[in-house]
């Protein structure tokens, strides 16, 4: 556990890509088997069920402080993260309260503990407290944080599957594709050896491992800059959520672009999965559509309906009909069993055409392209991407190859400006991470009459300086406190950006804004001059007429 | 009318006439320490500790300074105040004001670990108590300053062997003077920012015993630098002057490393957790040693250690000031030019 808490410090700190992926290095050359394995599920989002919530742990923590708990609250929102604040507020190694039993203090693994979490899973709330209490009396700050951070929930401390990946890769002497493509899916770490996951040997098949996804980058300048349009393929961008459809052995999975098996939640493709050819991958994008015209032109709903579904176990008959889910796909990635993902994309693209065609079926739809001759008319395109339901185009190099994670060249996103108003911010609230102890998260408000009524959360979009600066402002003109929002006086003046906007009955002001984030800060503006929930309203129509 | 008032131009006492640590130019100012937001410009009057004054010379210019030492009592208008030992930087003190038989403590800031070159902070028996509370939150609770030398010290020689300077991020009046032995220890040569330069210039000539160092001069080769030792203040932190002694790794040494996101947020390689502040446990045993009947808090977590002192059966209510807002400590133009 030492080793591990030692690489995490070091990931935390860095600030170098090189030195987390030396770390990474240093840490899989010299760290037991077992250990690696966890290491890998761990920083793949694939931790072990929790054994206790964080209320629990929250109020093992004030037990043993003997803290009041509104003190342990002002802390957690003063660190911004609550594995870390318990592992500040306990006591130093060994002086825990007394009437702990003196327990073994040899060095544990990693492994160790991750497998004790499974073991102790169902029993009773004494004996997980007691192993929380003892592992805690032998462990410095640095282990007390990550074995906290274990148990409470998503390890994010600065270090991307890719890192990982190319570590991995380093150190096994094997192709990054090859290790990023083991580590997909699902495995469960208990029972996998180093070996079934990283020898090039491997032998274990698992049939529902999907591919590692290309992400693109968004243009920079302009897009007649990549050269000969006709080298180049155009489509729509579609807002839903990325996911690839597999079916091997005559079994149906569904991943989304987070690694999660989804495939339970959409009925509509198991209803078209028996036309699926064998040893078939699909990537394209999960999305709600409106079929009732029947004519085959995709139609798709807000994302805001698509919420509506996922997330939800039990999917009612209403939720069916009124929230088909389909499937547009982008490209193929496999074929009667063939990894094709080094095949030029406009091959794929032939054999997608055909596939989906063979398939014929209203949920399973071929993402269509936007034929232009040169950039000037893909402009004009783009300018209507709106109205086609779309948040503007993709560009793909004819013979670019699928390569897996975020990268430059081949693929890009070519989006649409995003709506905009003018809002002034009404709370603020502190940030996590390395926005700890800084009022980062902001509410705010258009004018309705002479009210304020709140209308969206933003948490990006701000150099560090102009956050250091709002953070002043709001400790001097907060207005009340309540947990851990302020009330600020309402004074400065934000142009928020968003993707979308849809009607909701959920939210005061009536609407629900698809990623909204601060677009710049308009210290040239007053609160008089901020726009109104009209003009919102105003943005909902002309945004749901495709305007 | 209370022994001292919180005034928008600082703490008073009207019936010595004196302000201690005003933000406004006033005739009378007792000075606490010689920390920017605590001693400020344009006052006609200045009483300090002996060791306060080549700061404040330096900082603030000629002024009309009367100086004393620990325990050696003043008397203003019938108060008497005398000065004592409040272990946060050199010449830092808290200032105790009695008058008709009560007693008023404020601590200015404060630590209570003896770091060896500030003085030992004294408990003051008062009434009243006016604390800091700066870390005022139980998450702050500071290891031994040796175990941070030593956790610095490892740093540095790690960065040597990897041909690296290490640039050392520290408040140039305090905290630069109180790693100087550690790091002096290593062996490595020590070189100072002009900021800390002049700083320790003043002190050397004030009498205070420091290791050699040299300053950072514009004809300084990164051959006398490199995998060697650097101070420099934090309004150097990246600028192009601290650029220049690239390949180089900055480590931060202040309390609020105490948390991740803090080191983090500051782009730094490394932070160290090496306050001149009480921490948590500090605080509440400074408070209880003075026996104050009432507490008033000043700037950090005064709300939240106001609230627990009034849980813990301790009178105590948090009170505004313009304390606390030079933990970014400002370097002034001529110094941001002073370049390799």
């Amino acid at each position: 556990m030492k080793q591990f808490a030692a690489l995490v410090y070091t990931i935390g700190t860095s600030t170098k890509t090189n030195e987390k992926l030396q770390a990474l290095q240093d840490y899989f050359a010299a760290a037991p088997e077992k250990d690696m394995v966890w290491v890998i599920a761990v920083f793949s989002g694939r931790r072990p069920k929790r054994i206790v919530n964080s209320t629990f742990l929250k109020d093992l923590c004030i037990e043993i402080c003997n803290i009041p708990y509104w003190l342990f609250e002002e802390c957690y929102h003063t660190v911004g993260d609550l594995g870390e604040t318990i592992a500040l507020l306990l006591p130093e190694p060994g002086t825990l309260a007394a009437g702990l039993q003196d327990v073994n203090t040899t060095e544990k693994t990693l492994s160790y503990y991750l497998e004790h979490f499974i073991s102790i899973l169902k029993e009773p709330d004494e004996i997980r407290k007691t192993f929380i209490l003892n592992s805690w009396q032998q462990m410095d700050r640095n282990e007390k944080f990550v074995f906290n951070k274990l148990i409470t929930g998503g390890f994010r401390i600065g270090v991307s599957q890719t890192i990982m990946v190319k570590a991995l890769a380093k150190t096994k002497q094997v192709s990054p594709s090859v290790i990023a493509h083991r580590i997909s899916g699902n495995w469960d770490p208990a029972t996998t050896t180093a070996d079934d996951l990283l020898s090039e040997s491997s032998s274990t098949i698992d049939h529902s491992k999907p591919y590692p996804f290309y992400l693109s980058y968004a243009v920079e300048g302009e897009p007649a800059d990549l050269g000969d349009i006709n080298e180049w393929t155009a489509e729509w961008k579609w807002d839903g959520i990325r996911g690839q459809i597999i079916k091997r052995n005559n079994e149906l999975f569904v991943w989304s672009r987070g690694e999660e098996l989804v495939t339970e939640k959409f009925p509509e493709y198991h209803a078209f999965a028996p036309a699926l050819p064998d040893g078939l991958v699909l990537d394209g994008e999960i999305i709600c559509l409106d079929t009732s015209a029947g004519d085959g032109i995709i139609k798709p709903l807000p994302f805001a309906v698509l919420q509506t579904r996922i997330g939800r176990k039990n999917i009612s008959k209403k939720q069916l009909t009124g929230a088909p889910v389909g499937f547009i796909a982008y490209d193929i990635l496999e074929y009667e069993g063939k990894d094709l993902r080094e095949e030029p994309f406009i091959n794929r693209r032939t054999l997608l055409e055909q596939v989906i065609a063979t398939v014929n079926n209203p949920m399973l739809l071929i993402s269509p392209t936007v034929q232009a001759t040169d950039w000037q008319t893909l402009h004009t395109s783009r300018a209507g991407s709106r109205e086609k339901g779309s948040e503007g185009l993709m560009l793909k190099r004819n013979n670019s190859p699928y390569l897996s994670g975020r990268k430059k060249g081949d693929w890009w996103k070519w989006k649409i400006d995003a709506l905009t108003i003018d809002a002034v911010m009404i709370y603020a609230q502190k940030g996590h991470g390395r926005r700890s102890n800084l009022y980062t998260d902001y509410t705010f408000a258009v004018k309705d009459g002479d009210k304020l009524v709140p209308f969206a959360k933003a948490y990006s979009g701000l150099t560090d300086k102009e956050f250091a600066q709002v953070d002043a402002f709001v400790k001097r003109n907060s207005i009340e406190k309540f947990g851990p929002v302020r009330t600020v006086k309402p004074e400065l003046v934000f142009e928020i950006a968003f993707e979308g906007i849809a009607a909701s009955n959920r939210h005061k002001s009536g609407v629900a804004l698809r990623f909204p984030r601060i677009s710049r800060w308009r210290s040239d503006k007053t609160v008089d001059e901020i726009n109104t929930l009209d003009d919102l309203k105003e943005i909902l129509r002309m945004y749901n007429a495709g305007i | 009318m209370p022994l001292i008032e919180f005034t928008d131009k600082g703490l008073y006492c009207p019936q010595g006439q004196f302000y201690i640590d005003p933000w406004k130019p006033v005739n009378r100012a007792v000075i606490t320490h010689a920390h920017s937001d605590h001693a400020r410009w344009g006052s006609k009057h200045y009483l300090c500790h002996h060791l306060t004054k080549p700061i404040l010379q330096l900082r603030l210019g000629d002024n009309q300074y009367e100086t004393v030492a620990w325990n050696e009592p003043v008397t203003m208008n019938g108060v008497k105040i005398s000065l004592h030992p409040a272990g946060h930087i050199i010449g830092s003190s808290q200032i105790r004001v009695e008058y008709g038989g009560e007693v008023w403590v404020v601590s200015g800031d404060y630590k209570t670990e003896d770091d060896g070159i500030s003085g030992a902070f004294e408990p003051v028996r008062c009434h009243t108590f006016i604390t800091e509370s700066t870390f005022g939150l139980p998450i702050y609770k500071w290891k031994p300053q040796q175990e941070i030398f030593n956790d610095i010290q490892h740093w540095i020689i790690q960065n040597n062997a990897a041909g690296k300077t290490s640039v050392l991020i520290a408040y140039s009046l305090g905290k630069a003077q109180r790693i100087l032995k550690p790091l002096s220890e290593t062996g490595l040569p020590v070189f100072l920012h002009g900021a800390v330069f002049n700083v320790h210039e003043a002190l050397l000539h004030a009498g205070i015993d420091l290791p050699a160092v040299q300053r950072v001069q514009p004809t300084t080769l990164k051959a006398e630098t490199q995998g060697n030792i650097v101070i420099a203040p934090s309004g150097a932190d990246g600028s192009p002057w601290i650029k220049k002694f690239a390949p180089y790794s900055v480590g931060l040494c202040s309390g609020w490393m105490q948390v991740r996101g803090n080191t983090r947020r500051r782009n730094a390689d490394a932070g160290f957790a090496l306050s001149d502040h009480a921490d948590w446990d500090g605080l509440l045993q400074a408070v209880k040693a003075t026996g104050a009947e009432k507490v008033f808090a000043t700037h950090g977590f005064q709300a939240a250690f106001s609230r627990y002192l009034n849980e813990q059966g301790i009178e105590a209510a948090e009170i505004k000031t313009e304390y606390g807002n030079d933990e970014e400590e400002n370097i002034t133009e001529t110094e941001k030019q002073d370049t390799p």
